[in-house]
């Protein structure tokens, strides 16, 4: 479970350095579009060496490889595969693709003797991908689907804005086809990084259509993005207060009771319960609840 | 011989023993002086030094608001040269890059002293290879006040660069083309000076409240131009966007929170350093949103304490100097951004300096060693490169006094077994806090109960000594030179540390 | 001559320079010199050892970068290096 995913560029000791101080629930280290074609060979061995140096990171740690079509993919899929790499983000995710990168993970678990299996976070960013995202969602290795509205938009040649209403229907079909097969939901990055508010309401709306997470581009746009995708201590508390009410009931047994005044039945209890399990992961209840 | 921190200092010098044993001493003040308001105009800089009686061997002064825009110094000191003195000693609250045109006077030995608290630059490299003829010494803002008012520190001349004068010889820092806002260092100067000469660009009638009383003043000389108000600006006064800055400004908010430091009624000093200012803005946030009141802020003001001034968010600036034109700007309009000399800041014989008063205090740091002494005065080779300025003061002041610095600055790791020069010594020093973790002073007992019951990250300075060791590697030893060129003198007048010559 | 260049002068970067030579020789130039410089110098040499690369000029300036940073460009630039002859 992931509120936050810092895109970090691969070539960029300084930042590579301190990913571990940032916040981020997750790190994506991108060998594609932040490293120029000419310096792909660098950001590969500069990532090789700083995950073999690296220990317990406090962080998930994800690469983005260039997209399997070109012939840069595989090449840095043998640079960077390693026991530390979570999992694989892979850019202009297609059906075709996803599968042809869980086999080349095969081969390289096997080869180098991994024993988890690596996973694959595809990137929605064409207009395909978003028609196949039921097919894409159950395929296996998928953890994750993630919004790349940059691309997304200029594949279907509309305009970009800061609103976003041009990507609502895909927002919201990712976010359910990750509910239907339960993985995460990963929002697409605000790309002012000047603009905390702006962050903090398309965040807000993102969470309201049921996205999980969303990527941050720079680290200072983390605080916002963990604190969105973070319950509420309102909530929690509210959910607490339903929970609790819940076992009463059911020591009485009754099914539908009423709480303040308003009716609690059991998707309303389900939908608390679920919450308390995302704030005990996120370390938001206090010791009492660490049940 | 050795101080009380075991650091090595010049024989025969009142060695420092520690941060409170000023307490045992009485003040000592040599008299001031009035001219009953009898100020003399004069023509030309030479007619000046007639005037006063310059000779060679004097010790002249200054004061550094104008910062790097100061014109005064250099023209003086150009005087000087062409007239021909020599064995002059510099008395000045600090010395900046523009000031380098110095250099030369020293290496030609016209000047051959310098006294000041806080240097960078061109001049501050000349000390470091030697060419100063005579020991430098460093002092703190508060302590300069105490050396001027005991004694220690005997002033010849003072030219203070005054923003506006009047007729009747009183100084102001609040008009003019140059105003640069309060005149907080140039406050001992003009009463303990033997004599004072207000340079000034600005003539104006009257001036109802002068910063600088016409009572101590001899002289005004008036001149075409005393700064450029570009320079007088602080080159720091942004808050950082660098990521790594912010986290360490969220975590000492943490602190702050957790400490119940940021209630109604309290008080507070910051840097102008880009962390400091990121705290500032955090802590303005925490206020509005919980709806608190600060008693005070003090020290060199900013901007950021004008808006919060203005927004009622704290009732009194004490300022000792502004830091940019719009802190001056306030000091002339607001009857609750108030002017303090350097001694009522500072000085640890005054009978209430407004550093006791404060509940906290955010200071940066070059090194901090295993016992939480602080350098701010040389870089690790030993390289002089800033100075006290109100670090050793108000972190003795202050209640709890929190350093905000980067555990590596391009790999150098910033914790050290023993820093390079004591500045301010470790007793004197609270909580550490770097972006991986935060160590808390031993003998604070207190803070360590209430802090280890959170879940802020902290850590011995050991253990985080280790952890930059663990990134950067363990940095090999480096020997300074055994040569002596200056010392470091705390505010009580105590020498806490010397300065080598670099290699 | 084969030469390859690697890195470059940020902050936390470093810019190495690797020519062939008939004998081996480097030289750093560090902003940490004072505390890092023999520690450099010795990972540049377990570097050239694993890879076996005896006949090489290396010219490292270092803004500062940790090790693997350090390793990681020696050996982008001994593989350009090589590109360049081939």
């Amino acid at each position: 479970m992931h509120r936050s995913y810092l895109f970090i560029p691969g070539n960029h000791p300084a930042m590579l350095q301190n990913a571990d101080i940032f916040g981020a629930d997750a790190v994506i280290f991108d060998l594609e579009d932040a490293v120029s074609i000419t310096e792909k060979d660098s950001a590969r061995q500069l990532m090789k060496a700083y995950f073999e140096t690296i220990k317990k990171p406090n962080f998930s740690i994800y690469v983005r490889i260039n997209a399997l079509t070109s012939s840069l993919g595989a090449i840095d899929l043998n640079m960077v595969m390693n026991e530390i790499v979570e999992g694989i983000v892979l850019p202009k995710a297609t059906v075709n693709d996803i599968k042809m990168l869980s086999k080349l993970l095969d081969t390289f678990e096997n080869a180098r003797r991994i024993k988890k299996k690596t996973v694959i976070i595809p990137i929605i960013e064409t207009a395909k991908a978003v028609f196949e995202i039921g097919q894409i969602a159950q395929l296996p290795r998928v953890s994750a689907l993630l919004l790349g509205a940059e691309d997304l938009t200029g594949d279907m040649e509309i305009e970009r804005t800061k609103q976003g209403i041009e990507i609502e229907y895909p927002r919201a079909k990712i976010a359910f086809a990750c509910k239907a097969f339960e993985i995460e939901a990963i929002d697409t990055p605000f790309t002012d990084v000047t603009d905390d508010e702006g962050l903090e309401k398309d965040a807000l709306h993102a969470k309201s259509l049921g996205m999980n997470a969303k990527c941050a581009i720079h680290p200072n746009q983390l605080e916002s993005i963990n604190r969105t995708f973070t319950p509420s201590q309102t909530a929690i508390d509210e959910a607490l207060r339903i929970v609790k009410a819940d076992e009463d009931a059911q020591k009485h047994h009754r099914g539908v009771f009423s709480l303040n005044g308003k009716m609690v039945d059991k998707p309303v209890v389900d939908r608390a319960k679920k919450l308390l399990i995302k704030a005990k992961h996120f370390g938001m209840l206090g010791e009492e609840y660490e049940k | 011989m050795k101080n009380n921190l075991g650091r090595e200092i010049f024989d025969q010098m009142k060695a420092f023993a520690s941060s409170d044993a000023f307490e045992q001493e009485k003040r000592r003040l040599i008299n001031t002086k009035t001219t009953e308001g009898s100020v003399v105009f004069l023509k030309n800089i030479e007619e000046t030094f007639k005037y006063v009686g310059l000779k060679n061997g004097m010790t002249i002064s200054f004061h550094h608001h104008l910062r790097n825009g100061d014109k005064v110094i250099n023209f003086v000191c150009d005087a000087i040269k062409k007239e021909g003195f020599k064995d002059i000693t510099i008395a000045a609250s600090s010395l900046f890059p523009n000031n380098g045109p110095l250099v030369e006077l020293i290496k030609d030995q016209t000047i051959t002293g310098i006294v000041t608290n806080y240097i960078n630059g061109p001049i501050a490299n000349a000390v470091g290879m030697g060419d100063l003829k005579k020991p430098l010494i460093m002092d703190t803002h508060g302590g300069r006040a105490r050396a001027i008012e005991s004694g220690d520190l005997k002033i010849d001349v003072a030219f203070i660069a005054t923003p506006a004068v009047d007729k009747e010889g009183n100084g102001s820092g609040k008009f003019g083309p140059s105003a640069c806002g309060t005149l907080g260092y140039a406050i001992q100067d003009l009463m303990y000076a033997k004599k004072v000469v207000l340079i000034s660009d600005y003539m104006t009638d009257n001036i109802i409240e002068p910063e600088l009383s016409k009572h101590y003043v001899d002289a005004i000389l008036m001149v075409d131009k005393i700064g450029d108000s570009e320079g007088i600006v602080s080159g720091t006064t942004k808050i950082t966007r660098d990521p790594v800055g912010r986290k360490i400004a969220r975590d000492t908010v943490k602190v702050l929170e957790a400490l119940n430091l940021i209630k109604d009624g309290f008080s507070m000093q910051t840097g102008a350093g880009g962390i400091s200012l990121a705290v500032v803005e955090y802590v303005k946030n925490i206020m509005i949103s919980k709806n608190i009141k600060a008693r005070f802020a003090s020290g060199g003001i900013t901007g950021q304490y004008v808006d919060m001034l203005e927004n009622n968010l704290v009732d009194t600036l004490y300022d000792v100097q502004c830091f940019d034109l719009k802190a001056a700007r306030s000091y002339r309009e607001n009857r609750r951004h108030i002017a303090i000399s350097a001694s009522k800041y500072g000085n640890p014989f005054e009978d209430n300096p407004v550093v006791n008063d404060l509940d906290f205090v955010i200071l940066g740091a070059t090194e901090v060693d295993l016992d939480f002494n602080v350098n701010v005065t040389t870089d690790s080779l030993g390289q002089i490169m800033g100075g006290s300025g109100g670090h050793a003061d108000t972190a003795h002041g202050a209640k709890v006094t929190i350093i905000v610095t980067n555990l590596l600055k391009a790999r150098l790791p910033i914790i050290k077994e023993k820093v390079t020069c004591v500045t301010t010594p470790g007793e004197d020093i609270d909580i550490v806090v770097t972006e991986r973790g935060i160590a808390i002073n031993p003998l604070r007992t207190d803070l360590i109960e209430t802090l280890s019951k959170t879940k802020l990250p902290i850590l011995t300075m050991k253990e985080l000594m280790n952890i930059a060791h663990d990134i950067a590697g363990i940095p090999s030893n480096y020997e300074m030179s055994k040569e002596p060129i200056g010392y470091v003198r705390y505010r009580d007048g105590s020498i806490i540390d010397t300065l080598y010559k670099i290699k | 001559m084969k030469i390859g260049i690697a890195g470059s002068l940020e902050s936390n970067d470093c810019l190495v320079t690797i020519k062939d030579s008939d004998v081996l020789s480097i030289k750093v130039q560090s902003i940490v010199d004072a505390f890092y410089h023999d520690q450099i110098v010795e990972l540049i040499q377990t570097v050239l050892e694993d890879v076996n690369m005896a006949h090489v000029d290396v010219t490292v300036i270092d803004k500062g970068a940790l090790n693997y940073t350090i390793k990681a460009r020696l050996l982008t630039a001994l593989h350009r290096m090589e590109a360049s002859h081939a």
